[in-house]
């Protein structure tokens, strides 16, 4: 107890703790509601893939000094093209093409960053430093924020259709691929603002626990896209606690957070907890 | 009236129709018909554009139908849709009305109201909220069917909309059809149980890699296009029967 008070204090009084508490608070907000898109539309993999995929591009963005956004927008849609390019021009599946296009990208991130930087750089970009946020990136994480929000309200139906019935979404004219690729780039954008807290190799954790935990909870797609917006914003928080307190790296902190939630959520949710299912069978199929 | 000119689509170097001509009439229920393979589902896919074809195109009034897609409903074959997905019977049909609304504009009063009625035609109003992954198969196929209702279009294509589902789904859906028949719509159904072709069509297509045979079903279903594109077998089984229900 003393050492949440303890915290509350140090929130009060340190800058650069408030700081990471905003960005905590904004990327679980935009991580919950991407990412229930993301395992809406079984994208999980992909999720992971471009996640790692803009490494390139954050190290040439900082070899630049320009804001990393840019460098990892580039990298992240040249990924998903690349990906949908080799899926479609040859007959490998899918996640083949993913798992041969991500790790490319990855690996010549690595090799950049190590031409470009320290080592401790190369560690605050793999797990995160949310203690190490920079007004800077506090804004461009509001920025982000802002538009995942702007894009998910006026794009609502039409993501929400290209989830569930991406045939029939074509069948009535719409360009299921514009909408594809910009889920994709509103991805690298948050994936980005997610490295600060929880790092690239954790980034997929909250895009995926948040979203997955919510769909137990859920029949509506809009409640689901809140509620993983407040389970983000739970571990966020909740991981970063841990993170100053026991001086733990800060997306582990919060991955394991989000990761206890959604076991929680497993045994307990009414939709489909373990404790439940049993009971839950007979009446099913009621119709 | 729906044409469809010298249309050819290839999947992987192999042509499954070339230079394919068909018309769909209005105010007609069109069936089609062949077996597996015989490039059916292909053929649709190929007019809206789905597929995309080596040549030709569907046009309605002289309009390439790929440029006016919110005047088509279709209802696919359902095989991979995801029944866990967070969304209810309502919102389902409601999406019915997302094509003429384009894109930004979120669903008013006048689609909700829409959709309900469009609900209310396939009896399904007691349903609205539940989630579309417990509903029976006639269920959720009158759940698609009320989505193409909601889409006001004026061409309608289902495809195998009756496998799988029961006999009061099949009949209510069957009677959607011919409401559409009467306010002049073309209709289009592919189909595989060659015993309901007389109840259910005007005017029939048999397609085999190409159009067999088209026009009205009294000249189209007789033993030797049956014959041709399935089998001696089934042909000799099918009219002899029907012969001796007739008699």
């Amino acid at each position: 107890m003393t050492s949440i008070a303890n915290f509350i204090t140090a929130l009060s009084r340190y800058d650069f703790l408030q700081s990471a508490l905003v960005t905590a608070i904004m990327v679980g907000v935009m991580s919950g509601i991407i990412g229930s898109f993301i395992i809406l539309r079984g994208m999980s993999l992909m999720g992971d893939a471009i996640s790692h995929a803009v490494l390139p591009g954050v190290a040439i963005a900082y070899m630049l000094g320009i804001n990393m956004l840019f460098g990892a927008a580039v990298f992240g849609i040249l990924a998903a093209v690349l990906i949908g390019y080799i899926a479609t021009r040859s007959k490998l599946k899918t996640d083949t093409s993913i798992g041969v296009v991500f790790s490319a990208f990855y690996a010549l991130g690595f090799i950049l960053i190590s031409l470009a930087e320290s080592s401790t750089n190369l560690h605050h970009i793999l797990f995160g430093n949310v203690l190490a946020v920079s007004d800077n990136d506090m804004i461009s994480t509001a920025v982000v924020l802002a538009l995942v929000i702007i894009f998910v309200i006026f794009m609502y139906k039409e993501l929400l259709i290209t989830s569930f019935d991406p045939v029939f979404a074509q069948s009535y004219g719409l360009n299921t691929l514009v909408i594809h690729y910009s889920l994709m780039l509103v991805l690298t954008l948050v994936t980005v603002s997610a490295l600060q807290t929880v790092g690239i190799i954790l980034v997929v954790a909250m895009l995926i626990t948040p979203a997955a935990t919510a769909f137990l909870w859920t029949n509506k797609m809009h409640v689901m896209l809140i509620l993983a917006a407040i389970l983000g914003v739970l571990a966020s928080v909740i991981g970063l606690y841990f993170s100053y307190t026991f001086n733990w790296a800060s997306g582990p902190a919060i991955v394991v957070v989000a990761a206890v939630g959604f076991v929680f959520s497993f045994l307990f949710s009414p939709k489909q907890g373990l404790l439940f299912q049993h009971r839950k069978e007979p009446a099913k199929r009621d119709a | 009236m729906l044409k469809v000119t010298n249309l050819t689509v290839v999947y992987d170097d192999l042509p499954v129709f070339k230079q394919l001509a068909v018309t769909f009439a209005p105010g007609k229920i069109t069936g089609i018909i062949g077996p597996n393979g015989a490039g059916k589902s292909t053929l649709i896919k190929g007019m809206l554009g789905l597929v995309k074809p080596q040549s030709g195109s569907a046009s309605i009034a002289g309009q390439p139908l790929n440029k006016q897609l919110t005047r088509v409903a279709y209802v696919e074959q359902r095989k991979d849709l995801d029944l866990t997905f967070p969304i209810n019977v309502f919102d389902v049909v409601l999406s019915g009305t997302y094509g003429k609304l384009g894109l930004f504009r979120s669903p008013g009063k006048n689609e909700k109201k829409q959709a309900a009625a469009a609900l209310e035609q396939v009896g399904l109003s007691d349903y609205a909220s539940r989630q579309i992954g417990n509903l029976s198969g006639g269920q959720l196929q009158r759940v698609f069917v009320a989505r193409a209702i909601a889409q006001k279009a004026d061409i309608i294509i289902l495809d195998e909309p009756f496998v799988g589902i029961d006999l009061k789904s099949e009949h209510e859906i069957m009677q959607i059809l011919k409401q559409w028949r009467s306010a002049g719509k073309i209709i289009i159904v592919i189909h595989h149980d060659l015993n309901k072709v007389t109840a259910y069509f005007d005017d029939l297509v048999i397609m085999d890699h190409g159009i067999e045979a088209a026009g009205p079903v009294a000249q189209v279903y007789t033993p030797e296009n049956i014959r041709q594109v399935f089998s001696d077998d089934l042909s000799s089984v099918l009219f002899t029967s029907q012969a001796g229900e007739r008699g």
